[in-house]
């Protein structure tokens, strides 16, 4: 049962940040909710690409939420961190990269196309191409058994009938 | 006392399932009708048995017995009573009864209506249905026994997570694991078929109306799941790609393939071995979809009571049930081979193609889902997989389902000519790349996503049109009435997926929101509605504290209504929730949520317009009613009745 500590000590550590911030988030009234008014950028330009930064950003402490949605307070100190990193004259990548640099690539939603990454990129496009090639096959195989004995094809009918009939 | 006899039967349906996993398959084996015979008493005891011990807890939640330590942990006595009663199965232990219930009523089920079925054939389906009533039952009462009392009982309980005490989530589990549980039954069917070494025409015909209700239940119940989050998480996402979202999409997707292959066995007996891979594989994705939401590996939003050495458990469980069923296919693949021929351009090629779309849809997810625990264990690289991946790699794969399906769907047995299909398309086809162009032209300059979307959508629903149209021939509308209901089924669930489809795009595409800080008094203008808060009071509610605003709604200056956004704290559970208020129409949903005081005075508030927002629930409802239609079909009628004749003329011989 080794893999299966493993699996648990790999888990472990979000438990307890988990646990922690459950607890210490309960001294806080109410917690905020997702972007906030006071947050958002004047330029409307700007803040659009800060909302569609956030959204490939993982909330570290959450399950599975984006910044842009999320109510912990790390999210909105991420989002006004993107805010800040756009206002600096940063692109979209730069400002993703600064983020990834200090909180490794978890952060990021969509994985990047490197390493062992791409057989999760390659996965679906390979079983599709294995999946049509027995298709493929299999649908071969089964119109190769040329003599059906149980059925005529449109053509075959009318020529029977054209045999037969005239 | 009741709690005791609760816990009794349970104990007691364990050893009736413990008989029925081994009595009806020796019985079957050694052709002994007396042994064979018992596996229907028995999986009628069985789900008596269960259902009492249901009742039994339910009791203990109704009447809010605190000495029961469930009750006290996710209830309390001032929680009304629908989510007292829902709060049976809000939790670790009752979800999993109530799991076990439903797999018991399945399997009596089969016992009840099962008359149709040969006798060697049918015990040892409840044979095996049997042995998932054991592995379950076992699970329960060994690792989440639910009747465990406090020897000093508290004075009141916990409550139950604020999140759960919601119509739309009161009903989301029942259904899903109607679906879930459903699908063991296309597994026992699978697996006895291949004890037996025989799949037919006629075995096809058996599993398929299982497999439709299964997969009507799943379509429910992640339609009550996505409303739920929808209005509940206050910002109107409707699909998170959360793992135990995808668990349950994945059987889901599987499912849809496996009732698509079954009419391939049924009407031309080809694609035996594959369809019952995809028996078997339907409900390993069920199987691992519990462990996935009972163990908590994967950390996900849903993730509310689990712990991890209750995972290993149900993956032992999914990894004897699949190893097993695996086991038995690989020795028997080989007497399943396909009898049908057909040409390259048929409907059995149509649904090949349909079948390998699914499931690698299903494969793209379920590698998704995975992969984060995948690559932390074998390459030690901490990474996430979200949304915009699963968008990304997901989606082709459906838009090229849409594509080919109108086509399929018209497409002859045995051997079709393409163009002749294609032609009678050529209208829906018009259709939809008319109202393509026409969307892309009134939006101008935004993403193409929405015009293709409903693109996608309107020649869905166009060649489900033509399909009916086609079927009628040229009978008239009377005809139209007398057509199977199998066909009205895949009509009306083909033009589900469409409208499902259309309503995704569309809201994706042009929502428009609204963030701001607003005084009383102040007007929001959003997409053509002037949205006022009028004020914002504090509301008890029974066993909440709700701060609830009043937005008035409107539209060039008619009044549409008054909106009631409201942020609740559940004092007990120490939990805070945001209800967020929706004006639904067939169009357009104005959907208002309630954020923080400001410091400065006034209210964040957030509105959104989404357009076709009901089209996504209202085309997987379509879907399922589709699915239903088919389920009501004669032939299955047929089937279940044409049995009644022979069973009572047999009464006097016994």
């Amino acid at each position: 049962m080794r893999w299966l500590e493993r699996m648990v000590d790999c888990i472990r550590p979000w438990l307890i940040t988990l646990a922690v911030l459950l607890l210490t988030g309960l001294a806080v009234p109410t917690p905020v909710l997702a972007v906030q008014p006071d947050e958002m950028l004047e330029d409307p330009v700007l803040e659009a690409r800060a909302r569609e930064i956030s959204q490939g950003l993982r909330c570290l402490v959450c399950q599975n939420e984006n910044i842009d949605d999320s109510n912990a307070d790390l999210a909105r100190d991420l989002r006004l961190l993107v805010r800040e990193r756009l206002q600096a004259g940063d692109s979209d990548e730069e400002v993703v990269d600064f983020i990834v640099g200090r909180y490794t690539e978890y952060v990021l939603l969509k994985p990047r196309t490197s390493g062992s990454a791409l057989v999760l990129w390659l996965a679906g496009p390979v079983m599709l191409l294995l999946g049509l090639g027995l298709g493929v096959g299999y649908v071969r195989s089964r119109s190769r058994r040329g003599s059906d004995p149980e059925g005529l094809s449109e053509e075959e009918e009318a020529r029977l009938k054209e045999i037969l009939g005239n | 006392m009741i709690t005791e006899l609760g816990h009794f039967a349970l104990i007691l349906a364990f050893a009736v399932a413990l008989f029925q996993a081994v009595v009806p398959l020796v019985g079957a084996y050694r052709r002994w009708p007396g042994w064979m015979a018992a596996a229907e008493p028995a999986a009628i005891c069985q789900a008596l048995l269960v259902a009492f011990a249901f009742a039994a807890l339910t009791w203990a939640f109704v009447t809010s017995d605190f000495s029961l330590r469930l009750v006290w942990a996710n209830s309390h006595s001032a929680k009304p009573m629908l989510y007292k009663v829902t709060g049976v199965w809000g939790n670790h232990e009752g979800s999993m009864l109530l799991w076990s219930l439903i797999l018991a009523l399945f399997g009596a089920a089969a016992a009840l209506f099962g008359d149709n079925l040969p006798a060697t054939f049918r015990a040892r389906v409840l044979g095996v249905q049997g042995m998932i009533g054991l592995a379950f039952l076992g699970f329960l009462l060994f690792t989440s026994n639910p009747f465990l009392r406090l020897a000093v009982p508290p004075f009141d309980g916990q409550d139950l997570n604020p999140l759960l005490q919601d119509p739309g989530l009161a009903f989301h589990p029942p259904f899903l694991y109607l679906g879930y549980v459903g699908l063991s039954m296309s597994f026992s069917f699978a697996v006895a078929a291949l004890i037996e070494g025989r799949v037919d025409a006629a075995w096809g015909r058996w599993v398929r109306p299982w497999t439709l209700a299964a997969w009507m239940f799943l379509t429910v119940g992640i339609a009550l799941g996505s409303w739920w989050a929808y209005y509940e998480l206050g910002w109107g996402g409707f699909w998170f790609w959360d793992p135990v979202e995808n668990a349950s999409f994945m059987p889901w997707l599987i499912a849809a393939a496996l009732l698509h292959s079954a009419i391939v066995v049924e009407k031309r007996e080809s694609l035996k071995a594959w369809t019952v891979l995809l028996a078997i594989i339907a409900f390993g994705f069920s199987l691992i979809g519990a462990f996935i939401t009972r163990s908590g590996v994967i950390t996900s939003v849903h993730a509310f009571a689990n712990d991890p050495e209750r995972g290993v458990v149900l993956l032992a469980i999914t990894g004897v049930f699949m190893g097993g069923a695996l086991t038995l296919f690989a020795f028997r693949a080989d007497d399943m081979a396909s009898k049908g021929v057909f040409g390259v351009v048929s409907r059995e090629t149509a649904l090949v193609l349909n079948n390998i779309l699914l499931g690698v849809a299903a494969f793209v997810v379920f590698v998704g889902t995975i992969w984060p625990l995948v690559s932390e264990m074998a390459f030690d690289r901490k990474l996430s997989v979200g949304a915009p991946f699963f968008d990304m790699a997901f989606t082709p794969f459906m838009v090229a389902l849409g594509v080919i399906l109108p086509v399929g769907a018209l497409l002859p047995w045995k051997r079709a000519k393409a163009g002749r299909a294609l032609r009678r398309l050529v209208p829906a086809a018009l259709l939809a790349l008319a109202v393509g162009a026409l969307l892309y032209a009134l939006q101008s300059g935004r993403s193409a996503l929405g015009p293709l979307g409903l693109m996608l959508g309107t020649w869905l629903v166009a060649g489900a049109a033509t399909d009916l149209w086609v079927r009628k021939g040229n009978g008239g509308l009377g005809r139209l009435r007398r057509l199977p209901r199998a066909d009205w089924g895949r009509v009306v669930a083909h033009a589900g997926l469409g409208v499902c489809i259309a309503g995704i795009s569309a809201m994706l595409a042009w929502q428009q929101e609204d963030i701001r800080v607003v005084q009383v008094g102040d007007r929001v203008e959003l997409a053509g509605y002037a949205l006022t808060l009028e004020a914002v009071n504090r509301v008890d509610g029974p066993n909440y504290v709700s701060t609830m605003a009043d937005v008035a709604l409107s539209r060039d200056g008619n009044a549409i209504g008054t909106l009631h956004p409201e942020k609740r704290v559940y004092p007990v559970a120490g939990m805070p929730t945001t209800e967020a208020a929706i004006d639904n129409g067939v169009m357009r949903d104005i959907y208002v949520a309630l954020g923080d005081p400001q410091e400065g005075g006034g209210w964040a508030m957030r509105s959104y317009y989404k357009p076709l927002a009901n089209w996504i629930w209202g085309g997987a409802l379509l879907m399922a009613l589709g699915g239903g239609l088919s389920l009501s079909d004669r032939r299955y009628r047929v089937a279940a009745g044409a049995a009644k004749a022979p069973r009572t003329e047999g009464v006097p011989a016994e």
